[in-house]
């Protein structure tokens, strides 16, 4: 029987490859299009609300992630994903479609237990990562803050 | 009869009499399109969760079996089967509505192999009839080995789409008046690990374990692979049947002219189904749907069908483990 060197070269060299142009291309163009949304509403609420930069920049966040709930509540979202790859999953939309769909995917085994304990199954990574670098930053910041 | 180490062919007879089948909508419109005999309206199929619309899926299947030998459950005396949810819950809780005892099996996506084959087995020790039905049902694998089905991920280029269905057989000892497939000899298969670590490449995991239980069956059935008018592996997808013939052209095993794939039968071309079909429920699909058929209709006399598997779960997977791969090669004639 072949090695398992040899048997690793075969498959590397009979498996298909991701064709990057296409692929880099989809999530350039469907990224861009979610952030120029986004950048639609920030402008709207700018012109019609009566708020600060900073609500307004809150405002536009909460609207995205109510798009990309939606959107996954709908059975659409994953569609624009098996297109768009990193494209859709990047932007805040991305976030709320890997929250939402495990709790629609849990929800088979109830709200506490399914639901609610499995909903960040797909997310946590990135909220602790995030939680853990943005400390990491302030506790640079507050040294180089002190040290100047 | 032992003929080799693997390799044992039954010394009654061991007829396939009767096959059932059913599958979700995306496989009916498939290359098997008007081959199915039931077929899903959708994936949850009126049930609350899709575990229970696999149960049900095999259920039905079961039933229609039943239903076409016209026997009661009582006239059968074992029944064999395994699926790829966690402890084989749709196997075992479809198994409670019917009074036939139940034997387990696991071996992913080989189960339907093993099944045959442990079936032939016991039809040889004196037992009557015995009905081998596998399932997969996409809903309920891509919880088990992938992501939530909402979530927007892109699938690899290796990856692979399990197929919504479930396939019956009956096997009997008892000669059927009609041209009837036989099991001739069956070759269990040994678990074989060439390192792969890709779990959404797993046509390369399993193809090594294909070519080894070939040839293993070949060598000690003393039979050259153009014995057979089909080989048919089980859902090794277009790539792993790439690897298997150059594993088979590499090691001198004459290859088969007609070397080929349930993973790579039942989808057609444009259904955006990755390198092919796979899952416990495809083999059974595509014996039961079109093999079967192909058999009694008498355009081929001899199969060889090596169902294959990939022994993983997520969690190895997420240990670094490697992929082991097993096949089961069952030979089926008309005689």
């Amino acid at each position: 029987m072949i090695g398992e060197k040899e048997y690793a070269a075969l498959v590397k060299q009979a498996s298909p490859k991701t064709n990057e142009a296409k692929t880099l291309f989809a999530a350039f163009c469907v990224g861009g299009v979610i952030c120029m949304i986004g950048q639609a509403f920030s402008d709207v609420y700018a012109e019609f609300v009566p708020l600060d930069e900073k609500s307004i920049s809150a405002l536009v966040g909460m609207t995205m992630i109510f798009l990309g709930a939606l959107l996954t509540g709908l059975g659409v979202y994953d569609k624009i994903g098996y297109y768009a790859g990193a494209g859709s999953i990047v932007p805040i939309t991305g976030f709320a479609n890997s929250i939402v769909s495990p709790a629609m995917e849990f929800h088979s085994e109830g709200i506490i237990f399914g639901m609610m304990a499995r909903m960040f199954g797909v997310a946590g990574p990135i909220i602790v990562s995030g939680v853990c670098s943005s400390v990491a930053v302030g506790v640079i910041y507050y040294i180089a803050g002190a040290v100047a | 009869m032992k003929l080799g180490r693997q390799t044992y062919a039954p010394e009654k007879c061991v007829y396939i009499s009767h096959v059932a089948d059913i599958a979700g909508s995306d496989e009916a419109c498939g290359n098997l399109r008007g081959y199915i005999d039931q077929v899903l309206d959708c994936g949850e199929w009126g049930c609350d969760s899709h575990e229970k619309a696999e149960t049900r899926m095999r259920e039905e299947a079961i039933r229609s079996l039943l239903e076409k030998a016209e026997l009661s459950e009582c006239d059968v005396d074992l029944m064999l089967g395994g699926d790829l949810v966690n402890q084989i819950v749709p196997s075992a809780f479809s198994a409670r509505s019917f009074d036939i005892p139940f034997s387990g099996l696991y071996c992913a996506c080989a189960t339907f192999g093993q099944a045959i084959a442990h079936a032939s087995m016991a039809i040889d020790e004196g037992i009557g009839s015995a009905i081998c039905c596998t399932s997969s049902h996409f809903a309920t694998a891509e919880r088990q080995y992938r992501f939530p089905l909402e979530l927007g991920t892109q699938p690899t280029p290796t990856s692979q789409r399990t197929v919504t269905g479930a396939g019956a057989v009956l096997l009997t000892g008892k000669a059927p008046l009609w041209r009837c497939p036989e099991v001739t000899a069956y070759t269990f298969g040994r678990v074989i690990d060439l390192g792969c670590t890709d779990a959404n490449n797993m046509g390369a995991a399993m193809a090594p374990a294909a070519f080894d239980t070939i040839s293993a069956h070949l060598r000690e059935t003393g039979r050259k692979a153009d014995y057979y008018d089909l080989i048919v592996t089980g859902d090794l997808g277009r790539l792993g049947r790439e690897l298997l013939a150059q594993l088979m052209k590499r090691e001198g095993v004459n290859e088969s002219k007609n070397l080929n794939d349930c993973g790579c039968m039942i989808f057609a071309p444009g259904q955006k189904c990755g390198l092919g079909g796979s899952g416990a429920g495809c083999s059974s699909l595509v014996y039961c749907a079109y093999l079967h058929k192909l058999l009694v209709a008498g355009q081929i006399d001899r199969l060889l069908l090596v169902p294959t598997g990939a022994l993983l779960s997520k969690d190895s997977s997420l240990q670094g483990e490697s992929i082991p791969g097993i096949a089961y090669a069952v030979a089926i004639e008309c005689r």
